[in-house]
C-alpha cells in the first residue's frame, strides 16, 4: 500500500491537472453518476413490469394511457424532461412547506425522478415487445395444464418474456448510462459535471474530457460484459446443441 | 390563446434551428455511415480497424461528452493547427468555429457511427445473386450498386434510419448545453427569466412529438416504396 501510494504520488507530482484534488471530483462523480443511473434503473423497472403487462391489455382504459404514456416520454427529449421536473417542481402546492421540500431542494431527486420515468417508458415498451412475442405453443402447454391467467403470466410468459427483453435491455442500460450526463445541466457534479469543472478550471477540454470518455468506455464495457455473461446463463436452452 | 410573453417568435426561429441542424447531421451521418461500412466491410484489415475503432469509440461514450470535447476542444485544436502552420510556413489564417457548424459536425459525427452499423448489417442482408445477376446483364460497378444494391439495401437499412433519426432528433436538444440557440435554449432562457416553465417546455415538446409523428409517417411512406415487389409477391402467394 505504502507502495503503492509513492508510486501514484509520484506519478501526480509532475501532472498540473490530474491532481488528487480533481481525481477526487472524477471520483464522486463517478459515485453519483452510477448511483443516480442504477436508482433510476431499479425503480424504473419495478414500474415497467405492471405497466408492460397493462399496455398489452384488451381494456382500452388501460391500454391507451399507457401507450400514451410511453409516446409522450420516448417522443420527446429527456433534456426536457428534466427541465419540467426541476423547474417544475416547485409548482405543487405547499411542497417547499412539507417535509419532503429537504429532498427535493437538491437536484438529485427531480433527475432521479426525470430519468426512472424515462427509462421506465422505454423498458415498458421492451417488455411490452418481449410479452408480444412469446411463443404460441408456451402460452398453449400453460392453458392445457389448466393454469388460471396470473398463473400463466407469473410461470410461463413473464419468465420466458424477461429472457427474450434481455439483449434490448442491456442496450437501454448503456442508453441510460449515457443520458444520465445531461443530470450535469441540473448542478449534479456527476461524471459530465466534474469534467466540465476540470475543464473550466484549467482550460484543458482534451484532457478533462478524453479523461472522462475513458471512465464512460470502461463503465459501458462493464455493462456489456455483465449483460453477455447473463444471456449466455439465461438463455443457454436457446442456443443449438455444440455451438 | 397561450401567451407566450413575446418568446413566441423566438420560439419558432428555434424550432427552425432544431430542425435544420437535424436534417443537416442526418445527411452528414448517412454520408459517414455509408463510409463506414464500406470500412467495416473492407478486406483490408487498416481499414477494417478504424471503421470499428470509430464505431465503438463513439458509441461508448455520452453524445455530451463528445459534443464538449468536440465544442470546446475543437477551437483549441483548430487554433493550434493553424499556429503550426503560421510558424511552419508563415501561413496567416484564422478559423472561428460556428456553434452551429459545431453540432452538425458532432452529431453528424455521432451518428455516423450508428448509421454505419445499420449499413452494414443491411448491406450484408442483400443476397449476392442479385449483384452477380446485375454484373451478368454488363452493368458497371457504379451502375450495380444504384440500381440493384442501393435500393435492396434501403429495404432492409429503413427501419434502423427510423430510429437513429428518431434518437438524432432527441440528441439535437443538447446542443442547447454547448450554446446553441435551439428551442429548448429559448424555452430554457424563457423558464429562468419567467418563472414559467411549463408554459415553454410544453410547447417545445409538443413540437418534438409533432416532428416524430410526421417522420413515422414519412417512414412508412418510405418503406412502403422499398418495399415495392417484396410484399406484392407474398400477397399473391396467399
Amino acid at each position: 500500500m505504502e507502495q503503492l501510494n509513492g508510486w501514484f504520488t509520484e506519478l501526480l507530482s509532475g501532472n498540473a491537472i490530474f491532481t488528487a484534488n480533481t481525481l477526487s471530483f472524477y471520483w464522486d462523480g463517478l459515485v453519483t453518476t452510477v448511483q443516480l443511473v442504477f436508482l433510476s434503473l431499479l425503480i424504473g423497472v419495478i414500474l415497467a413490469v405492471p405497466l408492460a403487462i397493462g399496455r398489452g391489455s384488451k381494456r382500452r382504459w388501460i391500454k391507451l394511457p399507457i401507450y400514451a404514456y410511453t409516446y409522450v416520454f420516448r417522443g420527446t427529449p429527456l433534456l426536457i424532461q428534466l427541465y419540467l421536473v426541476y423547474y417544475g417542481v416547485v409548482f405543487f402546492d405547499g411542497i417547499q412547506d412539507s417535509i419532503f421540500w429537504v429532498v427535493f431542494k437538491q437536484a438529485f431527486f427531480p433527475a432521479l425522478i426525470a430519468f426512472t420515468l424515462n427509462t421506465a417508458a422505454y423498458t415498458t415498451e421492451i417488455f411490452h415487445g418481449a410479452i408480444k412475442n412469446t411463443a404460441k405453443g408456451e402460452i398453449e402447454a400453460a392453458r392445457a395444464y389448466g393454469m388460471s391467467r396470473k398463473l400463466m403470466m407469473r410461470r410461463i410468459i413473464l419468465p420466458s418474456a424477461f429472457r427474450r427483453a434481455l439483449p434490448a435491455y442491456g442496450n437501454e442500460v448503456i442508453f441510460m448510462l449515457h443520458a444520465s450526463a445531461v443530470a450535469s445541466v441540473v448542478t449534479i457534479m456527476d461524471l459530465t459535471g466534474a469534467a466540465y469543472y476540470v475543464y473550466a478550471r484549467f482550460y484543458a477540454p482534451f484532457q478533462a474530457f478524453i479523461f472522462v470518455a475513458l471512465i464512460y468506455l470502461c463503465l459501458t464495457f462493464s455493462i456489456m460484459f455483465l449483460f453477455r455473461r447473463l444471456e449466455k446463463r439465461l438463455l443457454a436452452h436457446l442456443r443449438p446443441r455444440g455451438a | 390563446m397561450i401567451d407566450l410573453q413575446g418568446y413566441g417568435p423566438r420560439l419558432l426561429e428555434g424550432a427552425l434551428v432544431t430542425v435544420e441542424l437535424a436534417v443537416l447531421s442526418l445527411i452528414l451521418a448517412v454520408i459517414l455511415g455509408l463510409l463506414t461500412a464500406s470500412a467495416k466491410l473492407s478486406r483490408n484489415r487498416l481499414i477494417h480497424g478504424i471503421g470499428t475503432l470509430y464505431t465503438t469509440l463513439v458509441r461508448g461514450v455520452p453524445d455530451l461528452v463528445l459534443m464538449m470535447l468536440l465544442f470546446y476542444g475543437g477551437q483549441i485544436g483548430i487554433n493550434m493547427l493553424t499556429d503550426q502552420l503560421y510558424y511552419a510556413f508563415d501561413i496567416d489564417i484564422f478559423i472561428n468555429v460556428d456553434a452551429f457548424v459545431a453540432g452538425v459536425i458532432t452529431i453528424g459525427l455521432i451518428f455516423g457511427a450508428y448509421m454505419g452499423e445499420t449499413f452494414r448489417g443491411a448491406f450484408q442482408s442483400v443476397e449476392e445473386g442479385q449483384m452477380e445477376a446485375a454484373r451478368a446483364y454488363g452493368m458497371s460497378p457504379l451502375l450495380a450498386f444504384r440500381r440493384v444494391r442501393f435500393p435492396l439495401m434501403m429495404r432492409h437499412a429503413l427501419p434502423g434510419i427510423g430510429n437513429n433519426w428518431m434518437v438524432l432528433l432527441k440528441t439535437t436538444a443538447l446542443v442547447s448545453i454547448i450554446g446553441l440557440t435551439d428551442m429548448v435554449r429559448v424555452a430554457a432562457e424563457a423558464t429562468k427569466a419567467t418563472h414559467e416553465p411549463f408554459l415553454f417546455m410544453i410547447p417545445v415538446a409538443l413540437i418534438y412529438l409533432l416532428i416524430a409523428t410526421l417522420s413515422e409517417w414519412g417512414f412508412a411512406k418510405l418503406t412502403k416504396r422499398y418495399n415495392t415487389g417484396f410484399g406484392e409477391s407474398s400477397e399473391w402467394n396467399n
